[in-house]
């Protein structure tokens, strides 16, 4: 976000400020401070806005997706195909710490269907009576399992960085979808190249849309990354789109009923308003202005 | 001479003479009550939209006590759980969705309601006698919601809950002498944690029903003072007024249904608009966002607190914007009420109205660069006006008012 206003605004208000402050005694007061932030001021913006320095993300082009906009909707198909993608590539890394199994009933299976999914999981199930961890299929009241057991393993296995949670990042993560799709599918040539050896990997991948440029996270969608149910083809373009539609989709799994609803609520509002509006006029029909 | 018993009886409308109702008539009279202040009480005929919100904020505050008790039964007050609690009420609970969308909608309307509310007062004069203590009381209630919505936006324990309470009890820490007692009995201890997060929960919600006992008290400082009206002359007789019922209450009902129609396009279509997507991001004690940013509806009051280069300084230029509106009946002196009259009151209300917005547009910015010089224009234009240009012009008022009519009664102009 921009904090100044618009350079040819500069003059015109210190001027208008200068007439408000006529005399001189108030300018000091008004202006002497704004330079610098003396001991003791609120200040709550860290020096460098995001903005405002070199490696600021790029950009990223607005694409075209079906649950934009208020009267938007999700493309259940393109759903599913994302939760194949995210369950066969992102789970690796990434968690959905606050999705359980039956939320994903929403996607348009029948319970059977979330049973067989979440049987095709493992879950904690405990400790045997030698403290070890046993594990057992996941139920549809489980939440998914998170890869990393907590913050410190993840870094530890990912040089540092820890891979956030996926359950809000469509609405956390600035840019939205269209940053989450650009991100997976905007890999500078050279890092996803094969071969790209630890040096690199130390340092990063190029990302024009990651922070800096840089992520540590490795391109992670190929050509065939995961097999299609539906036979869609799988290019790497395909699956960063539908898992950008699937996480979007997790991010608020409810936004659909919610138009849905709405579209309900607003007509039935209109209804009654009209009737309402007649009745107040019958009343107020006898009241000379 | 009659007995008082017999003359209440005798006054009493003939529906409650007899049956349940006679007898409760005797011993309670409830149901005449009712009839007297919510179906015959004479309400001026000339009121425009701007008075149905005290309605509204009737209605708002029903719909927050009910789906906040139900939120309440799914909440976990632990710094640990809030914020899952909160996901899975959004998730997993059937229809949960749906009462946090509505209670998170309705605390924003509610506040700009209450603002709409306000200015209506403002504008109008509705703080002059004899409404000086309706106006107090509805200040009173301005505070309690405040308190209630900044409480309740910390409960979710995101990103922005957690910095928001860290800004606001630093910001009372920064009080001379007491602040960093006061400090340590909200906090509960040196860090933002379980104690702190359970004590903010029981505030949200005593506050909340407390805001129900201070709007009874209100809304009996207008049955007792009647409604002031656009002219801001006091009715002449029954040929200035009309019945609460059917004439009011419909009039009220058609300003709801236009409100819920707002309501339901922000719950429904546009959930974005209102809420600040860094509180979905759970949190995190070690990693101060970027832009700490309050809702919309303390903008305002941020900007005053930035603009100022002291803490303490912020903090009371904030608490000062509100404080200076409980003086407001003994500020303006002038025995005409409405602005419509009071063409320099009107111009001053409108570059009131600017102000506010600027201010909150620098709190938006954080008052850096040419906003920090804005924002101090802006304040010291809004104390200005209440505590300059208000004097002044009801001064001038009140002396042109007496030479042209000695005899005129206060308050009747
Ligand atoms: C919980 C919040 C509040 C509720 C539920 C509430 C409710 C009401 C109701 C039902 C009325 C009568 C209908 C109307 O005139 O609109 C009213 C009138 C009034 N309220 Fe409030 N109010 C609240 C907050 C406030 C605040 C913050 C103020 C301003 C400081 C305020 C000042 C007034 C005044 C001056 C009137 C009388 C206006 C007139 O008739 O000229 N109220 N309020």
């Amino acid at each position: 976000m921009s904090v100044c206003l618009p350079p040819a605004l500069r003059p015109v208000v210190q001027r208008c400020a200068g007439v408000l402050a006529a005399g001189g005694l108030l300018w000091p007061v008004l202006t002497g401070v704004s330079a610098v932030v003396p001991e003791g001021r609120w200040s709550f913006t860290p020096p460098a806005q995001a903005e405002s320095f070199a490696g600021a993300p790029a950009h990223a082009p607005a694409q075209d997706w079906s649950f934009r906009g208020a009267l938007g909707h999700f493309d259940l198909a393109a759903v599913q195909r994302g939760y194949a993608v995210f369950a066969g590539v992102c789970a690796s890394c990434h968690s959905l710490t606050q999705v359980h199994f039956s939320d994903l009933g929403g996607m348009g299976l029948t319970p059977e269907q979330v049973s067989a999914l979440a049987a095709s999981w493992q879950v904690v199930a405990g400790r045997d009576a030698e403290g070890r961890l046993t594990h057992r299929k996941a139920l549809p009241d489980d939440a998914l399992p998170a890869p990393y057991t907590g913050p410190e393993a993840a870094r530890a296995a990912n040089r540092g960085a820890v891979p956030p949670d996926l359950s809000r990042i469509v609405q956390v993560y600035p840019g939205g979808a269209d940053r989450v799709y650009a991100l997976l599918t905007g890999y500078a040539s050279s890092a996803s190249a094969p071969g790209a050896g630890a040096a690199r990997a130390e340092a990063g991948f190029a990302n024009p849309y990651a922070i800096g440029h840089r992520t540590a996270m490795p391109p992670p969608l190929r050509e065939n990354a995961v097999v299609y149910a539906d036979g869609t083809r799988p290019t790497a373009q395909q699956e960063a789109r539908d898992v950008t539609t699937f996480l979007a989709w997790i991010s608020s799994p409810h936004a659909d009923d919610k138009r849905r609803l709405g579209v309900g609520v607003v007509l039935y509002l209109c209804f009654l308003a009209c009737l309402l509006v007649i009745l107040k006029r019958r009343i107020w029909s006898h009241v000379e202005k | 001479m009659k007995h008082p018993e017999t003359q209440d009886h005798t006054s009493a409308p003939a529906a409650f003479s007899g049956g349940f109702a006679g007898w409760m008539e005797q011993r309670l009279p409830i149901f005449s009550a009712f009839r007297k202040e919510y179906v015959d009480f004479p309400m001026p005929r000339n009121l425009n939209w701007l008075w149905n919100f005290g309605a509204i904020l009737v209605v708002v505050l029903l719909l927050m006590l009910a789906t906040g008790t139900f939120l309440a039964m799914n909440y976990t007050p632990t710094s640990a759980e809030a914020f899952f609690s909160t996901e899975a009420i959004d998730r997993q609970l059937s229809g949960g969705w749906l009462l946090r969308g509505m209670h998170v909608t309705g605390a924003s309307l509610f506040l700009a309601a209450l603002y709409i509310h306000l200015f209506r007062g403002l504008y109008y004069g509705s703080y002059k006698a004899p409404r000086e203590l309706l106006w107090l009381s509805g200040l009173v209630l301005l505070v309690m919601v405040m308190g209630t919505a900044f409480a309740g936006y910390v409960l979710p324990w995101g990103q922005m809950s957690y910095w928001g309470a860290d800004v606001m009890t630093k910001a009372v820490g920064a009080i001379p002498v007491v602040g960093s007692a006061l400090e340590h009995v909200l906090t509960g201890g040196d860090h933002l944690g379980d104690v702190f997060l359970h004590r903010v929960f029981v505030l949200h919600f005593i506050m909340a029903f407390l805001v129900v006992g201070v709007v009874g008290l209100h809304v009996a400082c207008v049955h007792i003072t009647k409604s002031g009206n656009p002219l801001g002359r006091e009715p002449k007789g029954p040929q200035d007024t009309l019945p609460f019922h059917p004439y009011y209450t419909s009039k009220d009902l058609i300003g709801l249904i236009v409100f819920a129609m707002v309501f339901s396009a922000l719950l429904f279509f546009w959930p974005g608009l209102l809420t600040e997507p860094a509180n979905y991001a759970p949190a995190d004690p070690l990693h101060t966002p970027a832009d700490i940013e309050p809702e919309w509806y303390f903008l305002p009051f941020y900007g005053l607190l930035q603009s100022v280069p002291s803490k303490f300084g912020g903090l009371l230029a904030a608490a000062s914007a509100i404080l200076v509106l409980f003086a407001l009946p003994w500020l303006d002196q002038s025995p005409v009420r409405s602005a419509r009259f009071r063409p320099a009151c009107r111009l001053g209300l409108a570059g009131l109205v600017m102000a506010f917005i600027l201010l909150a547009a620098v709190g938006k910015h954080h008052a850096t660069g040419e906003w920090m010089l804005i924002g101090r224009l802006a304040g010291l234009y809004y104390f200005g006006f209440f505590l300059v240009l208000l004097p002044l012009v009801s001064r001038r008022e009140k002396a042109q008012l007496q030479a042209a009519s000695p005899t005129t009664s206060e308050g009747d102009a």
